[in-house]
């Protein structure tokens, strides 16, 4: 076994075993460290398959902002997690039976797996020999699929509208600080400067 | 990327600019006072690019590799979606307008969500397909919670969100396995890697869940739990949104998929959409009987129409889609004028949606209830009005198909669902007698009311040339 194969192992263990402990662990702050630690996991097999990237972006973007935002709006969200148990496992018992009858269909359907003739050869996607990834990623992106990339911004531009239009409130008699006004305030007019004498009131 | 992959898609990418430039302008100008003007003209934009594309189609193009496609069937589908979603946003300016919900966003959101839908119908890849069905989706989630600061608005909103993020998981799902066996996610190659042999299971369970994803979007029984509290808690203009350009842009997409990508398999996927098509009619036929409020009456009705449209694509011929695409401009045309009554409802000068409301409303109002007779008995699909010729052609598909028992289906569901329509009538006409609703109408409305009562009985000599179109669209999409 190479260092290389050994890796994967490593990797591919703690992604599948921190995924298993995010669904399981009964904190969900736990449950969001176990997220970021499968996302490291992921990260580890992308350098695995020269993906370097790849590799970077999961760390930089999921790890370092999509999961601390996440245990953020965990730790700020007031849900009575109990609560909603005592809720869900009423229906536990319905739920339990519709799930393994589905996971056997499907685990059937899965079983019994054949694909087309040629499907693997166009599946494979190699990067281009003597390109780096950076521009691979970049050529299948902005250039292949632009029209997508375009569509991807609508639908952000549609999430980031949305937003604002659900929760933006302008309210009148909030007050603001106007800076300019401010710096633009004389104190001539603002203050009036008076002569206390001493032992004398105004 | 090329100039003429742009060239084929400039009436979507004029659209998407229109948009970007009308949030500017609404931004930097009068923000909610510019909406009636912004309205307006999103409404003309939309009946323009109609003409555009109604006139200036030729033939078959795809751009960007295999993810769009501009055939005549795309254009069919874009025409009616484009002038359906005009006529919502004219009819319901001055309902809005009075209510405090006309945010300049609102038609800003709307051309962005007709664009996905304009993307939909062209689309010719699953990628582009989850795309375009995202950004249409995510746009009307935002706009069934308009009205922020009500309950119900935003109970709306959010159980379309939800229950339509699970119906995207189960589309994804769906489109992975189609991924695994095909090897690509074009259309045109799902296709090629289905000639000559049966498809196996694993590609059957990535159509199941394809078109359990995507009748969601049709509210098709099971998965039609949304449509009457969506309909019922969002603004009555974003209902009759709901009800129109969105269902016929789904309705296409499901006809594009099962025909471009799984065309090679009609019987696999024929006997599903027959089956989603038969519970749709008897349930939407049966559970709109007991219903008090107008809106949640709609989208019963709306899911009864679904299955027949449903039928006319289980059967699989170019004749069952020439029928399936007629009963969809119908039915858009007989929304239009119901949603322009239904929002027309006040008393006290407060939006009412009851049925009870109705009660001897012709001695009130003689015309506007008898425009409303003609478009009711057209919804139940009574002879001489145009309704009738929907079904007809849909129910005559399945016959020539020697599919005569989703026939018998449909025509006994028909004679359920006609209860209900007739009952609104009964009230309308000999009903309690108590104080009915007012009927508060702006010019456009009472004109698409009117204009649409008239179609449903002048359509009748030849449905207005709409027959060869569709045959012309059908055949594009069936070959």
């Amino acid at each position: 076994m190479s260092v290389a194969d050994i890796a994967f192992y490593a990797f591919a263990v703690v992604t599948v075993v921190a995924g298993l402990m995010l669904t399981i662990s009964r904190n969900p702050v736990h449950s969001v460290l176990w997220m970021i630690l499968s996302f490291l996991g992921a990260a580890g097999l992308m350098v695995l398959m020269g993906a370097e990237f790849v590799a970077m972006l999961v760390m930089i973007v999921y790890v370092g902002a999509v999961a601390v935002l996440f245990l953020f709006v965990v730790m700020m969200l007031d849900v009575d997690f109990a609560a909603l148990k005592g809720e869900i496992s009423r229906a536990m018992p319905l739920a339990l039976l519709i799930g393994v009858v589905l996971i056997i269909q499907i685990s059937l359907g899965i079983g019994a797996w054949v694909e087309a003739d040629g499907a693997l050869g166009l599946r494979d996607a190699p990067a281009p020999h003597g390109v780096d990834n950076a521009r691979a990623l970049g050529l299948i992106l902005y250039d292949k699929y632009g029209f997508l990339f375009q569509i991807a911004g609508l639908i952000l531009l549609v999430a980031m509208i949305g937003a604002i239009l659900l929760t933006l409130r302008h309210r009148k008699d909030i007050k603001r600080q106007n800076v300019l006004q401010q710096m633009w305030r004389d104190p001539a007019k603002a203050m009036e400067l008076k002569d206390v004498k001493p032992g004398q009131g105004l | 990327m090329t100039p003429s992959d742009f060239q084929t898609v400039l009436p979507e990418v004029v659209l998407a600019l229109w948009a970007i430039a009308a949030l500017m302008f609404g931004v930097y100008t009068g923000k909610d006072r510019v909406a009636v003007p912004l309205v307006w003209a999103t409404a003309g934009l939309m009946a323009a690019l109609a003409l555009w594309i109604g006139l200036a189609g030729q033939g078959e193009r795809t751009a960007f590799g295999t993810l769009f496609i501009d055939d005549a069937f795309a254009r069919f589908a874009k025409v009616t979606i484009l002038i359906s979603a005009a006529a919502v946003l004219i009819m319901a300016q001055d309902y809005m307008s009075r209510t405090g919900i006309l945010r300049f966003e609102y038609p800003v959101l709307a051309s962005l969500a007709v664009l996905g839908m304009l993307l939909m119908v062209s689309a010719s890849d699953l990628m582009s397909l989850y795309m375009a069905l995202e950004l249409q989706s995510l746009a009307l989630y935002v706009l069934a919670a308009l009205r922020r600061d009500s309950l119900k608005s935003t109970e709306a909103g959010l159980k379309y969100f939800i229950l339509g993020a699970l119906s995207s998981g189960l589309l994804l799902y769906g489109a992975s396995l189609a991924y695994g066996f095909a090897g690509t996610t074009a259309f045109a190659g799902i296709l090629a890697s289905l000639q000559g042999e049966a498809a196996p299971l694993g590609l059957l369970f990535g159509l199941v869940f394809v078109i359990a994803g995507l009748a969601f979007k049709i509210s098709a029984v099971p998965f039609h739990m949304w449509t009457p509290d969506v309909y019922e808690g969002s603004p009555t203009p974003v209902t009759a949104f709901f009800a129109t350009a969105p269902k016929v842009a789904a309705m296409a997409l499901i006809a594009r998929v099962v025909f471009d990508a799984f065309g090679a398999i009609p019987g696999d996927w024929g006997q599903m959409l027959a089956g989603l098509a038969v519970a749709s009619m008897f349930l939407g036929a049966i559970a709109a009987i007991g219903q008090k409020d107008i809106k949640r009456l709609m989208a019963y009705s709306s899911i009864a129409h679904m299955g027949y449209a449903l039928i006319g694509l289980a059967v699989g011929t170019v004749e069952g889609v020439q029928a399936m695409l007629i009963y969809m401009v119908i039915y858009v045309t007989m929304n239009v004028g119901t949603f322009a009554f239904i929002l027309s409802l006040e008393r006290d000068g407060r939006p009412v949606s009851d049925i009870a409301s109705l009660n001897m409303f012709s001695k009130k109002e003689p015309l506007k209830a008898l425009a409303m007779l003609v478009l009711l008995f057209s919804l139940a699909g009574v002879p001489p009005m145009v309704g009738f010729f929907g079904k007809f052609y849909v129910l005559k598909a399945a016959v020539d198909a020697d599919m005569v028992w989703l026939a018998l289906a449909g025509a006994v569901a028909s004679v359920i669902g006609a209860f209900y329509y007739l009952r609104i009538v009964y009230f309308m006409y000999f009903g309690a007698d108590q104080e009915p609703a007012d009927s508060r109408m702006a010019p456009v409305q009472w004109a698409m009311l009117v204009a649409v009562a008239v179609i449903m009985l002048a359509g009748i000599v030849n449905l207005f040339g709409l027959e060869p179109v569709a045959q012309v669209a059908a055949e594009a999409l069936v070959r």
